[in-house]
């Protein structure tokens, strides 16, 4: 399965061309970029882990991107996201986020169900590479 | 004192004009706390313009049809309503509008219910009138802190979703009357794990022979449920607890939410009392609350009587829903342009200006009130995705009913084709095209790599709805008469 969070995974993956033109619009707005990387893509985890501190007064895309790229190589089997944040007063929340990078295979998630009384079913959302500590997830 | 204050005329037994009752104060300043109202008024033939706005001033506060010694035992200059200007309105004859300002101790605090019994209570009957419309409302900061609000509103819908930098997506579910709760469910499986992030009950979807409440509800959260495991991503039916009574609604509310349901809907028509209920229990409950418009074109079409629909936006925000319809300006259903970009600022701005291009008549500040996300339904297409973003901006639900529903490949591939759209199209937005111009070529270039798109556009791509409008603002940005 390929996981569709952020705003562009229904169209092919992002070249590094097309992911500068994104940083530039960002930085064009005032808005910061921030790097964040995970191997839990649960929809729930809101907390993906900081590739270091938003990049406050970064405004070359040529470094954002150097982020990215120094990210991926740390980190290359882990979900990797570009957030561009819009601090704003009446916004001061994310503004764009679309994944940069996917693990090469993407297991998805089983779907744990409890029947319980009156025709409920509690269910829970359960991402298959969870099962593996983490760090661990999507190494082959 | 004026010569309403004391004078015998005034206070004599009879009937005297509402304008020498108190009620035409052109020397008024109104306060920074008063509740500002602009009425299009068309009088009766004979009746001068003042003496109409006086009246629309006098039967929407303290007054009755004659002179009653008991006002004298109350502050009444502070309780009359006041007429401070009358305007013709350019190019159509015998129309005026009339700005009426109320002081704030008219209105019971939060209460929607109060505000409007006022304002639209009696006086849209008057005889001296022809007609009457409620064009526009200023409501002050003092007042507008009296109330909830949205219980969410556009921020943390989008942090609870998870979801940035896109109109959301929704659909829905059609026929909208017939299907069994089983088979309803499938068609909200398909759509969502197509690629839509809502789908959603129609107004007339409550609890039918063919399709009881808890059926549906069950069924369409197994659905929601299998979608996010389907796509990593979070999704929602809006599942209408519309109902006779409030416990009802309540009972359906708690079981959706008991579920998981991360949105629960209503209508327009379940009244101003029982939406602010339901605003209460959204936020109580960390429950997304979306309102359906059902009915109000019986009010707000005609240009002049009834209620515009900015006005409802303003109460509707006051009274507290996270989404509500406000026009897809492309679609099947009524909204001028100009008047639909001025819906969308009143639900999402923090301070909207005076605009009367867009028919905004007045200065309004929400103070940091949560803004409502606005729903554009019925009768839009994916080839139509440029015109949507360029006119709704991002922070809108674009709902693609049968523009999902009926693709030749299926219900999944219909959300698919959206979703491509949409994504392509912001893509090249940010990347800084020109999406009047280039739009359609960029649908074109997306749909190479989408089989979904490209089946859907060549089904629909040439599909319009140009009619004239009935509602339209009476000022236009160029010198073009109406």
């Amino acid at each position: 399965m390929r996981i569709t969070q952020g705003t562009f995974s229904y169209l092919p993956d992002l070249t590094d061309e097309e992911i500068t033109a994104q940083i530039a619009y960002a930085l064009d707005n005032g808005w910061s970029c921030a790097v964040e990387f995970t191997d839990d893509p649960h929809p729930r985890n809101s907390y993906w882990e900081m590739w270091g501190l938003p990049m406050f007064d970064l405004t070359d895309p040529a470094g954002v991107l150097h982020e990215i790229n120094e990210c991926r190589k740390a980190y290359p089997d882990h979900y990797i996201r570009l957030n561009a944040y819009d601090s704003r007063y009446g916004r001061q929340t994310t503004a764009l986020s679309f994944i940069v990078q996917r693990p090469s295979s993407e297991p998805g998630f089983r779907l744990d169900r409890q029947e319980t009384s009156d025709r409920r079913v509690r269910v829970s959302l359960h991402p298959y590479a969870a099962d593996r500590p983490a760090g661990e997830r999507y190494r082959s | 004192m004026t010569e309403n204050g004391t004078s015998g005329g005034r206070w004599s037994a009879g009937v005297i004009p509402y304008a020498e009752m108190g009620y035409w104060r052109p020397d008024y300043q109104p306060k920074d706390s008063d509740i500002l109202a602009a009425f299009r008024v068309t009088p009766q033939p004979g009746v001068p313009p003042e003496e109409a706005g006086a009246a629309v001033a006098g039967e929407s506060s303290t007054a009755t049809w004659t002179v009653v010694w008991t006002d004298r035992l109350t502050s009444y200059e502070t309780y009359q309503g006041k007429c401070y200007r009358v305007e013709p309105v350019p190019g159509r004859e015998g129309e005026f509008i009339a700005y009426i300002a109320y002081d704030l101790d008219l209105f019971e605090e939060g209460s929607i219910a109060n505000l409007t019994s006022s304002i639209i209570g009696n006086v849209f009957g008057f005889k001296a009138l022809k007609a009457l419309r409620l064009e526009d409302m200023r409501i002050p900061p003092h007042y507008v802190k009296t109330f909830q609000g949205p219980p969410h509103g556009v921020v943390m819908e989008r942090e609870y979703l998870g979801k940035y930098g896109r109109p959301l997506l929704g659909a829905t579910v059609k026929p909208k009357l017939g299907l069994s709760a089983r088979n309803y469910g499938r068609v909200v499986y398909e759509a969502l794990r197509g690629g839509l992030d809502f789908t959603k009950d129609d107004e007339n979807i409550n609890s039918q022979p063919f399709m009881r409440w808890r059926d549906r509800f069950l069924y369409c959260m197994e659905a929601v449920n299998k979608a996010q495991a389907a796509t990593g991503e979070i999704k929602g039916h809006y599942l209408n607890v519309t109902a006779a009574t409030m416990e009802d609604m309540y009972e359906r509310a708690e079981f959706a939410k008991e579920l998981g349901s991360v949105i629960v809907m209503i209508d327009l028509t379940v009244g101003y009392t029982a939406i602010q209920s339901m605003a209460k229990w959204a936020r109580r409950n960390g429950v997304l609350l979306h309102l359906h418009r059902a009915g109000h074109s019986t009010y707000t079409r005609q240009k002049t009587h009834g209620v515009s629909f900015r006005v409802i936006a303003k109460w509707m925000r006051l009274a507290g829903v996270d989404h509500l319809h406000a026009g897809t300006v492309v679609g099947k259903l009524e909204g001028d342009p100009n008047s639909v970009a001025g819906f969308y600022d009143t639900l999402r701005l923090d301070k909207v200006a005076a605009d009367p291009v867009k028919g905004l008549y007045f200065d309004q500040e929400w103070a940091s009130l949560p803004a409502v996300m606005p729903v554009a339904s019925g009768g839009i297409h994916a080839g139509q995705m440029h015109q949507l973003l360029h006119h709704l901006g991002e922070d809108v639900v674009l709902q693609f009913g049968g523009g999902t529903i009926g693709h030749p490949m299926g219900i999944a591939a219909g959300a698919t084709a959206n979703r491509v759209a949409l994504e392509a199209m912001v893509k090249a937005r940010n990347e800084g095209r020109d999406l009047l111009k280039e739009g359609p070529d960029v649908l074109r270039a997306a749909a190479r790599h989408s089989r979904e798109l490209d089946v859907a556009l060549s089904t629909w791509g040439e599909v319009t709805f140009a009619f004239e409008s009935t509602d339209t603002p009476d000022v236009v940005p160029t010198p073009v008469s109406i």
